[in-house]
């Protein structure tokens, strides 16, 4: 069975860009338009991993991993965030609320993979 | 249909718009309210997303600008700064230039840069302390390491904080990760097991010893933890490499110096070795080590040892390595193509040479013929590859068929190193792994029935490649049941492909198998059976001008013999003449050249059978064929060819000569002609059609069906 990925990204193009080249290396993906919006779907949804953008609306990326962490059906899974190369100290703040990866943006689809593959094991 | 790279610039166009119309409201609001985090957030998270999406599609103008931007409003964010009326000038104007910038893109006038600069400069102004802006976005590129190729080994100790796994990252899939970069060996450690009521069931407790001996480099190693380095105890150290010293470099042992100078027995050094106990055993018992470390030294000794054993005999063939490179299929088809060109440019070089009679002019192009011929052999010899990469897929093939079909079946390869162009590897897979279902599901017998005949019950299948002339032979022989004549002709009646009074030589029979609806499996099974298996593969061989034979022996077992051409760009053929067109003969079929003159024709009373030395051999007039009615000449020539094993003429004006021909496709428009196989150019310009005498013989044989029933 395919594995089943979130994609949490407000830019709409980001989010179809990444979910494009998630469904081309065969995984099913599920995407959500905010921080918010991911919790929601997470609570009710098993996912295999998450690709969340840190600056979101409504909920940012860091209280979204914190949320997903300190839930009880996606606890362990994978968490992904898409950071940009000028926010170190916000990656640090990510690992520490339980982001396990990161990639900078801008990224290359086989980038993407690549760090998918890493994570999913 | 646009492509997806496309169809997500348009998107981001689009969203770009919308954030930067968001944008500009949010900063008017921003003007009402100087103190409103909520709208600077707003601002902040409109910029940052036009930048971050912005250099992922490619808009790399777009996101440094706005990256100047953000950085000033990341420091508002962080209270650093005040909102200002000339902040807000400032942005609402560089809103403006992104807005230029994205129109720029899409075909609109380009933007002001000299514009842009000032938006910047006058931001910069604005910081409160030079804060230095971070020009350069961090760029990763794999580590070029120019000594990549060298296997070293690592010793590497990975322990992980007991959280790691809260954070999503399965120290297992690390370690896998490890063992895809060379061979590896992983010893855990358990020492830090807590006791069970201590024990968090979300925590890991154990920690790794990891001897690797890898290519990649230790920055590759270290990508693997690239994620977790915070969250580990991590050492990675070289404890081997190829300019290390030998691990023999140290002096013999003190036992073997004594023994070797005469004064100690052997017998006398075993038996105290034997008193002696191992090092590592020792420190277990003295409790100063604990039993799981020493384990992990010795695999570290051991792994060592080997790569360097493995070096030691690999050196040679590495060396060898090291002298090849690869280069992508498609350069290659490319270099094929344009020696192909060559080849026919210095055909008319030639030409022209020999119509001049010029000796200077003559030599040299006698010159450009050798050194292209070796060029063309030398092209065509790369493009070869062992076909054994293809036997070995077939080992698979043949165990799990026979395994479903009951029997015991050995798969035996030979000639795994014959090379062979690399599209008629490609090309002969699909028609070996039909001959080989074949062999297994119609060739070999059920084992009772084999022990029944006294054959041993393991039934066996041998593929076999050899060179021979400019082709290869690839055989497929069982030693199962062989073909049943006698069945054969009888489906072969019934299916209407022969009359019942025909008579055909064993040969003749055995080729009907290859018949297009012929099968005589007298149960389809889910392996072959079906009746389409066979004309097909036959089909198969002769689009790689291959030809396909069989022999068998009823009992004993059947062999099918594949002639391949060891390449499919340029063959030797021979050039005959009709009138004023051209035709190449495959020369590899050619038997030999005799004369027709009007009076054989005559004396033969209008049948097409010539006496060649007291052997009637029929002949296909050409001239008929293609309906070239000019200029017959007194004499002609036919050109013996072997076809399917029968000696057939083909009736021509003149035979030119031998011709290295390069092979062009007729186009899609002419696939369907059947009898010719393709074109090529002669020296001159002119078009010589390539013949396929197989087909051309079917189709006559055909036509004089038809009229004499």
């Amino acid at each position: 069975m395919a594995k089943l990925i979130m994609t949490a990204d407000d830019s709409a193009s980001v989010r179809q860009m990444v979910s494009f080249t998630l469904k081309q290396a065969g995984y099913d993906v599920v995407e959500a338009v905010d921080g918010k919006d991911a919790l929601t779907k997470l609570s009710t949804q098993k996912v295999d991993m998450l690709i969340t953008d840190l600056n979101m609306p409504n909920l940012d990326g860091i209280g979204l991993i914190k949320g997903v962490r300190g839930g009880a059906l996606n606890k362990f899974i994978p968490i992904i965030m898409l950071t940009t190369e000028s926010q170190d100290s916000r990656k640090s703040e990510g690992k520490a609320a339980g982001a396990t990866g990161w990639i900078v943006k801008p990224f290359k689809p086989e980038q993407l993979i690549a760090v998918v593959k890493k994570v999913l094991g | 249909m646009s492509s997806p790279q496309e169809q997500h610039i348009a998107t981001y166009r689009e969203e770009a718009s919308e954030l930067l119309a968001e944008l500009e409201t949010s900063l008017l609001e921003l003007e009402e309210n100087p103190q409103d985090n909520d709208l600077i957030n707003r601002v902040f998270r409109a910029m940052h997303t036009i930048k971050g999406s912005g250099a992922m599609f490619g808009f790399d103008d777009i996101a440094r600008f706005t990256h100047e931007v953000e950085t000033v409003f990341d420091q508002v964010r962080n209270g650093k700064m005040q909102v200002t009326r000339c902040l807000l000038d400032l942005t609402l104007q560089a809103r403006d230039q992104i807005t230029a910038m994205l129109d720029a893109s899409a075909g609109g006038p380009p933007a002001d840069e000299a514009n842009g600069q000032r938006i910047i400069e006058g931001l910069q102004q604005l910081l409160p302390q030079v804060t230095q802006l971070k020009a350069e976005p961090v760029v990763s590129s794999p580590p070029k390491s120019s000594e990549a190729e060298i296997a070293r080994t690592y010793r590497i100790r990975f322990k992980p904080l007991p959280e790691i796994m809260l954070g999503g990252t399965n120290p297992i899939s690390l370690l896998n990760e490890l063992r895809d970069l060379g061979s590896c060996e992983v010893m855990a450690h358990l020492d830090a097991i807590p006791s069970l009521e201590q024990m968090v069931p979300e925590h890991c407790y154990f920690y790794w010893d990891i001897v690797l001996t890898s290519t990649r480099g230790i920055e590759a190693i270290k990508d693997v933890f690239i994620f977790v380095e915070d969250d580990c105890d991590l050492k990675i150290d070289l404890i081997d490499d190829a300019n290390a010293p030998d691990s023999d470099a140290g002096y013999k042992k003190l036992g073997d110096i004594l023994v070797e100078r005469g004064d100690l027995s052997p017998v006398e050094m075993q038996k105290i070795l034997s008193m002696q106990k191992r090092f590592g055993e020792i420190l277990v018992e003295q409790g100063l080590v604990p039993d799981s470390k020493v384990q992990s030294a010795l695999l570290e000794q051991q792994q060592v040892k080997q790569v360097r054993q493995e070096r030691a005999t690999a050196a040679p063939a590495a060396a060898e390595a090291a002298l090849s490179i690869r280069v992508p299929a498609e350069r290659l088809d490319h270099l094929v193509n344009l020696v192909g060109e060559l080849v026919t440019v210095q055909a008319h070089l030639t030409q022209i040479a020999g119509n001049r009679h010029d000796n200077e002019i003559s030599a040299v192009a006698e010159e450009v013929e050798r050194l292209i011929s070796e060029l063309r052999d030398t092209t065509l010899n790369m493009r070869m590859l062992p076909i054994g990469s293809t036997f070995s897929k077939f080992k698979r093939l043949v165990r799990d068929l026979s395994a479903e079909l009951g029997k015991e079946i050995d798969l035996e390869t030979t000639g795994a190193e014959t090379e062979l162009d690399k599209t008629v590897i490609e090309k002969l897979n699909d028609p070996l792994v039909h001959l080989i279902r074949n062999s297994i599901d119609h060739g070999v017998e059920m084992p009772e029935i084999r022990k029944a005949a006294g054959k041993p019950t393991k039934g066996i299948v041998h593929l076999a490649a050899v060179h021979s002339g400019d082709s290869v032979l690839v055989t497929i022989r069982d030693d199962g049941a062989g073909l049943d004549k006698e069945r054969i002709r009888a489906k072969a009646i019934e299916r209407g492909l022969i009359t019942a009074t025909s008579e055909l030589t064993d040969k003749e029979i055995y080729n009907l198998i290859f018949a297009p609806g012929f099968s005589t499996a007298q149960k389809v099974t889910s392996v072959s059976g079906r009746g389409v298996g066979m004309d097909v593969v036959k089909k198969a061989i002769e689009a790689l001008r291959g030809t396909i034979d069989i022999a068998s022996e009823q009992g004993k077992g059947s062999i099918i013999t594949l002639r391949i051409p060891l390449t499919l760009a340029i063959i030797e053929t021979l050039l005959v003449r009709i009138d004023q067109s051209y035709f190449v003969l495959p020369l590899t079929m050619v038997e030999e050249c005799i004369e027709l003159t009007r009076a054989d024709v005559q004396a033969a009373h209008g049948r097409h059978l010539a006496h060649v030395r007291g052997e009637l051999t029929p002949y296909i007039n050409l001239r008929a064929e293609f309906e070239i009615t000019t200029n017959q000449p007194e004499i002609e020539q036919i050109v013996i060819l072997s076809v399917n094993g029968k000696r057939i003429g083909f009736v021509v004006d003149d035979v030119v000569g031998e011709h290295q021909t390069v092979i062009k496709t007729l186009g899609k428009l002419y696939r369907d002609v059947r009898g010719i196989s393709g074109a090529t150019i002669l020296g001159d310009g002119t078009v010589a059609l390539i013949l396929d005498p197989g087909l051309l013989v079917q189709s006559v044989a055909l036509i004089e069906q038809e009229q004499f029933g």
